[in-house]
């Protein structure tokens, strides 16, 4: 990790003039991770902005989901004065169409190669507020630290349950800002409040910045994506998971669909 | 008074095991992520207005439980000082030691995320832990000192029966425990029924687990019917041996109806948690089944003592000959 912070720091410098900036898109948004200043090393390739395309679509489900549980949030008073009205999950995101699909985590799993990509310096974070998570669905960089916030007048805890990153279960006592880093790729980690049971989250630890979130319209892109051919794949935490394979040519930019058929049946696309 | 102080503690203990119940219904055992400390206070000093959430039940829990680890100490040092049996003695220090253990295995699952193998030997050895102290209180009880030769019952087959029947409900709680802490609960969805037949139409290791408890609680009725069929029998006339043989029929049949209306109920909070307390307590009356029907292979009277028992209840004194 030293080497390639050193590597990237002084390489970096070099190269300053020819990086192009895409934006200041956030892990959180509907947009990708733009990637940073693109670096390559010896052994790997470096992203050429010049040619880079972009990938936009849209995720839909196609059917009737089930409704989103309700909450009772009477075990702390904090929490209901925050929340007068009934509560809800946030498991379906469902567009006013009916169709389009949020809260959907849309990432490159496959097909950069060695491409190789700066560490990110901002920091992700995810707040609890109003006895929920903010965001519910998000993405960040392995490396990347996460910033975790308490801004409620109550009690929570955070609770990491990873299959390959290190299992974590932090006190967060109000207010209380804490920090945490990933140290390998997972698509997904769930976060718990053992506080309050109906907290939860999900965050996708990339090794590249191409993932997002789609919004309350099913909208998501991918940007600044090398020419090639990837397998992009699509995530819910109840529909599962569904994959198409994409080529993009040099500049291009591809619209893409995919779509979530509720439990019971297969994803197509 | 000894007796009614082991009785005391015996209640405490009952006690938290429903406090530990509500804590696994409830999902809350992460709830306070730090041990021994609870959100960085001493657990004595955290402010009861924070006590919400998961955290009123593991809290709670924690509290509870360090109530009865002081009133174990009182225990095991009152046997050592009053009590002139040595075995005795060791009984209240073995308490002792359970207490502590579970204690530290409660801190260790915390703090390595409930593991199903530790957060279920923590359950086992709750077991025991309430075992032994509903023992104490059956050895320190005035029935059990006086002993009488001309009333005891010396009957091979119910030794035999009852032990292996408390062996039974032992093993299967262990198979609840280890149900409950892997998720194992609702692996087999219906009831009577499994996946709508009369066995499983698919296994994997949490329907193999869930399946096994259902077999156990057949083998336990069984076992159970034929103890207390037993006591009934043949010795219809001893009440020590038939009241709590009559218990442990209704708690057995409260047992399976409160684990089918789990299943029932998709685990709801209340009836699970109250099949985990009415488990302890069948646990616990096969057991007195079972020490009394082995009180003939003990001491007649308990020397000193019974000469201090001029009257049923009466407090036990300290004696200078052991036994």
């Amino acid at each position: 990790m030293r080497l390639q912070n050193f590597w990237v720091s002084t390489v970096g410098l070099a190269l300053a003039a020819s990086m192009v900036a895409c934006g200041g898109s956030k892990e959180t948004s509907s947009t990708s991770a733009t990637p940073e200043s693109p670096a390559g090393t010896a052994a790997g390739q470096k992203v050429d902005a010049a040619t880079a395309g972009n990938v936009t679509g849209t995720v839909t489900v196609d059917g009737a989901v089930p409704k989103n549980e309700a909450i009772k949030m009477n075990a702390d008073p904090a929490c209901m004065k925050a929340n007068k009205d009934p509560q809800f999950q946030e498991t379906y995101m469902v567009g006013s169409d009916g169709k389009s699909l949020g809260n959907v985590f849309v990432y490159v799993k496959d097909g950069l190669g060695n491409y190789v990509f700066d560490a990110p310096t901002e920091t992700a974070k995810i707040d609890q507020q109003n006895c929920r998570y903010h965001p519910h669905v998000f993405g960040m960089r392995v490396g990347q630290k996460l910033e975790i916030v308490n801004s409620d007048p109550t009690m929570h805890n955070i609770h990491a349950m990873p299959k390959t990153n290190s299992e974590f279960n932090t006190a967060e006592p109000m207010p209380m800002k804490t920090e945490h880093v990933f140290n390998t790729k997972e698509v997904m980690v769930p976060f718990k409040c053992d506080v309050h049971g109906w907290m939860n989250a999900y965050v996708g630890v990339m090794d590249n910045p191409y993932y997002a979130v789609t919004d309350k319209d099913g909208k998501f892109e991918l940007k600044s994506l090398p020419p090639g051919t990837y397998t992009i794949e699509a995530w819910h935490e109840k529909l599962g998971v569904t994959s198409q394979s994409v080529t993009l040519g040099a500049k291009e930019t591809k619209d893409v669909t995919f779509t979530f058929k509720p439990v019971g049946a297969s994803a197509t696309n | 008074m000894l007796h009614r102080f082991a009785t005391f503690v015996a209640g405490c203990t009952i006690l938290l095991v429903l406090a530990g119940s509500l804590v696994t219904s409830t999902a809350s055992g992460l709830s306070v992520p730090d041990w021994p400390t609870t959100y960085g206070w001493n657990m004595f000093t955290f402010p009861p207005q924070h006590w919400v959430g998961g955290i009123l039940y593991e809290h709670s829990h924690r509290l509870i439980a360090s109530t009865v680890g002081f009133l174990t100490i009182i225990l095991a040092a009152w046997l050592w000082r009053a009590d002139p049996r040595r075995w005795m003695k060791w009984l209240g220090l073995a308490a002792l030691g359970a207490v502590v253990a579970q204690g530290v295995l409660g801190g260790i699952t915390v703090l390595f995320f409930l593991p199903a193998a530790i957060s279920t030997a923590h359950a086992g050895l709750a077991e025991i832990f309430f075992c032994i102290t509903v023992a104490i209180t059956l050895f320190t009880s005035p029935g059990w000192i006086r002993g009488d030769s001309a009333v005891r019952v010396d009957d091979r087959v119910l030794r035999n029966i009852a032990t292996a029947t408390t062996i039974l409900i032992f093993a299967q709680i262990l198979i609840g425990a280890t149900m409950r802490h892997t998720g194992a609960g609702l692996a087999i969805p219906d009831f009577p029924l499994m996946f709508g037949h009369l066995m499983p139409t698919h296994w994997d290791p949490k329907i193999a687990i869930h399946f096994a408890h259902r077999v156990g609680a057949l083998v336990v009725a069984l076992a159970v019917i034929a103890t207390s069929a037993h006591v009934f029998y043949h010795h219809r006339g001893r009440r020590e041996l038939t009241r709590p043989a009559a218990l442990i029929l209704g708690l057995v049949g409260l047992q399976v109806t409160l684990g089918a209306l789990t299943v029932l109920s998709r685990r709801d909070v209340s009836i699970n948690s109250a099949h985990v307390v009415v488990g302890a307590l069948v646990l616990a009356t096969s057991l007195v089944i079972t020490l009394r029907s082995w009180r003939a292979r003990f001491p007649q009277g308990v020397g000193s003592l019974l000469q201090n028992l001029p009257a049923r209840g009466q407090i036990l004194q300290k004696a200078p000959d052991p036994i």
